[in-house]
């Protein structure tokens, strides 16, 4: 062989190119998909040295970090897609606690025989998901399986963000009085999923709320109201994050189920598919619990929020010992929000 | 939103309590059934007991179709997966359900049984048609709102003759269920039923007329909203407080006395009734199931795979049986709430939404302490 010579490599994306498990196999396959997708993609000096972890530079703050698999199906719905689901996911995670997301990591887990187009699309979804949060994806890594030993994609994020001093949030701190504030309406994400899956089709079509919080969560934090805690209700839905809330907290709550902003269409697809709102998934919306003197100031500042226009005073935190999550129905009678038991609803997120 | 603001309107619902706490005066009580768990669910969701007066008490019925389901049915369709290893397609609502050996449809799911949970008779028929080598067992249960979608998949699979698809059949009848409930105990000491909704649809509201007659009660057929239920309530009332026993239909905008003629001469082409089935509760009914008629028996999965039903006795500690004939609140059952939880269902009722114990525990149970 000549010095000159080259061996050939296929590009990646040819238009029927599909994931090979040579792919996640460690080889030369891995380190073009890498290389031609992921580092383009990510854009960033940590990926671009391709060490085995990512040196981060020192940061003055508690450190906060979490992590959130993704697992949707299917993969693109109206107002999202897995990609950028699972960057919001965990940014969002982070933000609860009242920090500044700073990075992410990116596990996927790939099933041969998926489509380079879908993957190219997914990645990009979350290039920009990162990038219009201002957190970078600094280290990765890609396994593939054998077809049908996964669905396509699963794809798993870390984050790390940055604590300032003073910020205490915590599930345990809801005192009885306080007042609970949810950031918009519920049930969107869970509903545009569930109703592209089912080939629902509505006059308004339901688009997911993805979206990433640590905006909102920081203005929240800076307007001086005491927040105790910030949670966002995602799987399982508002009804579940209420009660994590009340059991950490040991405390009660009272609703009211006029109060709760929900969007017609979301309202209709619900009734249909026989779901409660209340635990129907959403990824874009967060519930705090504050001061009673604080709630109006607090409402005032979400409300002024793009992502919270909608917020809402839904009901208040009560003494009680059983941690009943208990709610006014509109009809004026009462009844319990109680944990999600039952049919297990298909994935969505 | 257009059929669903109006039957929940705030204002509408206090209306109707006005009336009903004026009206219910009687100092014997009322002692009303809802015959179905849609009707026990809208009860506990919307908290409507909080607007009746101290003289209405509500019983629960058996209408679950889970519920009512003993457990050697839900055997039957573990052993076709476990033993005969079929696909079984089957409502999410029974995969839950407990039955002999620890064991569940879910259980034998995760350890590798291949059940499917299907959204309607048509999911399944596809399964079959997706999956030719394999046998594909629906398991068909339900009252009569469920039957006629599982004749059209019986109907479809005969033209088109599929080999690979037959039914394990569980349909049951409501006026055989009434008719049990009135000739027990409790039946003596109910004063009126709120009339099954969606079953009516089917049937009409003329099966029950007999009832009425007979047995002397009140009957208001109800649709499953809030509304529809307080307003069924101040009719059922106001019947008793003039001495009538009469089928009166809330539900008019979707139940007529003859019913759905079509649905039913469907039913009748495939189905006929069996001799006796036995219920949960109630036990063995004669005449209050269905089967599939000797023309369409090749789909009857217990004969194409002679998985008998075996009855099986109920967990001892259970009182499923009580709930469901209405002689017993489900607070009432010693493991209530401690053993037996949603998360850990020992009978059916806790098991469906539409079950009594279910509705009540994740609805209702803040009422114990407080009264």
């Amino acid at each position: 062989m000549k010095g000159d010579k080259r061996p050939m490599l296929r590009p990646l994306y040819s238009r029927r190119g599909r994931v090979e498990i040579l792919h996640g196999s460690g080889g030369r396959a891995m380190a073009q998909l890498v290389a031609e997708l992921f580092k383009v993609a990510f854009d960033n000096a940590w990926l671009e040295q391709g060490n085995d972890a990512a040196v981060l530079p020192q940061v003055s703050g508690r450190l906060v970090m979490s992590c959130d698999s993704h697992v949707v199906s299917p993969l693109f719905f109206e107002g999202g897609d897995i990609g950028c689901l699972s960057v919001h996911g965990t940014i969002n995670d982070v933000s609860m606690m009242g920090a500044q997301p700073l990075y992410l990591t990116a596990s996927f887990i790939l099933e041969e025989g998926f489509p380079f187009a879908d993957l190219e699309r997914i990645v990009a979804s979350m290039a920009s998901a990162a990038r219009d949060a201002g957190v970078s994806i600094v280290a990765g890594d890609t396994k593939v399986v054998e077809k049908g030993k996964g669905d396509g994609v699963f794809i798993t994020t870390t984050g790390i963000g940055v604590l300032r001093e003073g910020i205490v949030l915590s599930g345990d701190l809801a005192q009885p009085g306080d007042r609970i504030l949810l950031s918009g309406t519920i049930g969107d994400h869970g509903m545009a999923v569930l109703s592209r899956r089912e080939n629902l089709e509505f006059d308004a079509p339901i688009f997911s709320d993805t979206a990433p919080l640590h905006g909102l969560v920081a203005t929240m934090l800076d307007c001086g109201a005491r927040v105790r805690v910030l949670r966002d209700p995602t799987r399982g839905g508002l009804a579940t994050t209420l009660n994590e809330i009340a059991q950490q907290s040991g405390v009660g709550m009272l609703l009211n189920e006029s109060a709760i902003p929900i969007k017609k269409p979301v309202e209709a697809a619900c009734e249909f598919l026989g779901l409660d709102p209340l635990y129907v998934a959403n990824e874009g919306k967060l519930v705090a619990v504050c001061a009673p003197e604080d709630a109006v100031h607090l409402l005032e500042v979400m409300r002024a929020h793009p992502l919270a226009r909608e917020a809402a005073a839904i009901g208040e935190v009560a003494e009680d010992s059983r941690r009943f999550v208990q709610m006014n129905t509109r009809l004026g009678g009462r009844r319990i929000v109680d944990w999600l038991a039952g049919e297990p609803l298909p994935r969505i997120c | 939103m257009k059929y669903l603001d109006e039957f929940r309107d705030a204002a509408l619902a206090e209306h109707i309590s006005a009336s009903i706490t004026r009206e219910a005066t009687s100092s014997s009580g009322y002692r009303l059934m809802e015959f179905c768990g849609g009707h026990t669910h809208a009860i506990s969701r919307y908290g409507i007991t909080d607007l009746l007066p101290a003289t209405i008490r509500l019983i629960h019925g058996p209408g679950c179709p889970v519920c009512v389901l003993p457990v050697g049915r839900i055997n039957q369709a573990v052993r076709l997966v476990r033993e005969r290893d079929v696909i079984l397609c089957t409502y999410a609502d029974v995969l839950r359900v407990p039955c002999s050996g620890q064991m569940s449809l879910m259980r034998a799911r995760s350890e590798g049984a291949d059940v499917r949970m299907i959204y309607s008779t048509q999911n399944a028929l596809q399964v079959a048609r997706e999956n030719p080598e394999r046998q594909v067992v629906f398991f068909a249960i339900g009252f009569e709102t469920t039957t006629p979608p599982t004749a059209v998949a019986v109907k479809q699979a005969h033209a088109s003759g599929m080999e690979n698809f037959s039914i394990l059949c569980n349909h049951v009848l409501t006026p055989a269920a009434m008719q049990a409930i009135l000739s027990a105990r409790t039946g003596k000491m109910l004063d009126g039923f709120v009339g099954p909704a969606h079953v009516s649809t089917v049937i009409g509201s003329k099966p029950y007329e007999r009832f009425a007659a007979e047995y002397s009660k009140a009957v208001v057929i109800a649709g499953f909203e809030p509304l529809d239920v307080m307003q069924a309530i101040l009719m059922l009332v106001r019947q008793i407080n003039q001495g009538r026993a009469t089928v009166e239909n809330e539900f008019s905008r979707a139940v007529t006395r003859e019913g759905n003629l079509k649905a039913q001469k469907l039913v009748a082409e495939v189905f006929e009734l069996r001799d006796a089935f036995e219920w949960r509760g109630l036990g063995s009914i004669s005449e209050s199931a269905l089967k599939l008629r000797p023309e369409f028996s090749r789909f009857d999965a217990e004969l194409k795979f002679g998985v008998d039903y075996v009855p099986v006795r109920d967990h001892k500690a259970c009182e499923c049986a009580a709930v469901l004939c209405g002689e017993k609140r489900p607070q009432e059952c010693r493991i209530f709430g401690t053993v037996c939880t949603p998360e850990n269902p020992v009978g059916s009722c806790m098991v469906s939404s539409e079950g009594a114990c279910a509705a009540y525990y994740s609805y209702g149970r803040f009422r114990e302490e407080l009264t």
